[in-house]
């Protein structure tokens, strides 16, 4: 029995598919949103990786290098301004969030 | 056969956690969790022959990214009583939605449409292969300028992120370093010139 390509992509679906629920069920909570989204970038690095072990091509690499990047960056613009909305408002609820201006 | 195993063992903790960050209470917890998710995906990376990518998810996810996380979920007061309000209701619709994701990726993963497996399994690097370089070969020479547009993401990045989160305070008071300097012996000392009292 050995490993195949199918076994990581179907990893990645699983993965991919906790967080789309995860992003459902946690609509109100911004910071387990963000988490959720972290959770999708890393199956979507995790079929690059596969892609590109198993087609034996290193640009699937170089993209999940990019992917982390950028990742790295939303992550910290979005807890930058989970912060300012938290000085502003003391709440992180979506809920709380519906007006255009304050 | 010892990658069969270890993959099934880091696959399965990669699920387990991952599912535990959705739905755990405490969003501490959940960060926590999301961590444990990281290094078993870093596991199943090396396992791949991603070598460097397995590094530096632990490094800069874990290192950096998680830590901020971290950092910014103890710094808020949160009523998390609150936040769990309709967790239960939009259980059904989550996994509802969850469910038709995954049948479709599934669905394309293992029909005959999309031929995904070459068959065989692609023969492993010599042991004087290395991935860092090779990575780095290609990083410099053939993606060098998306590697400085990635270079300025992160430039904009931190710069949003300091001036997003950077206040003054009302009440304390500040130092102005260029009034300091400028400062002249006129506008500090002034001499008072007195007669000196006449006797009488």
């Amino acid at each position: 029995m050995t490993l195949t390509l199918s076994h990581y992509l179907i990893l990645a679906a699983v993965l991919f598919s906790i967080s789309i629920a995860g992003i459902v069920i946690n609509r109100k909570n911004i910071i387990i949103l963000l988490m959720s989204i972290e959770l999708m970038l890393l199956s979507v690095n995790l079929n690059f990786i596969a892609f590109s072990h198993y087609l034996d091509d290193l640009a699937g690499q170089v993209f999940v290098f990019f992917i982390l990047t950028v990742a790295a960056a939303e992550a910290a613009i979005g807890l930058a301004i989970l912060v300012v909305l938290f000085r502003n408002r003391g709440s992180i609820n979506v809920e709380d969030i519906k007006e255009l201006k304050w | 056969m010892i990658e069969t195993v270890i993959f099934y063992v880091f696959a399965v903790a990669t699920v387990v956690s991952a599912t535990a960050v959705v739905t755990v209470r405490n969003p501490v917890h959940a960060a926590l969790f999301l961590v444990l998710t990281f290094f078993t995906s870093a596991v199943i990376w090396m396992s791949l022959e991603a070598e460097f990518l397995a590094i530096a998810l632990v490094l800069v996810y874990v290192g950096a990214v998680m830590v901020l996380f971290i950092f910014v979920v103890m710094m808020l007061d949160i009523n998390i009583a609150r936040l769990r309000e309709g967790f239960v209701r939009y259980l059904p619709l989550g996994l509802l939605v969850a469910a038709i994701m995954l049948g479709l990726m599934l669905s394309v993963v293992t029909s005959d449409v999309f031929v995904l497996d070459t068959g065989s399994e692609p023969l492993p690097k010599p042991a004087d292969y290395s991935n860092t370089k090779a990575l780095g070969g290609i990083l410099y020479t053939e993606y060098v300028f998306a590697f400085e547009i990635a270079a300025v993401i992160l430039l904009v990045a931190i710069i949003a992120a300091i001036s997003l989160t950077m206040r003054k305070r009302a009440r304390t008071k500040y130092q102005n370093p260029s009034s300091q300097i400028k400062v002249r012996k006129a506008d500090r000392l002034r001499i008072v010139k007195m007669p000196s009292g006449e006797k009488e």
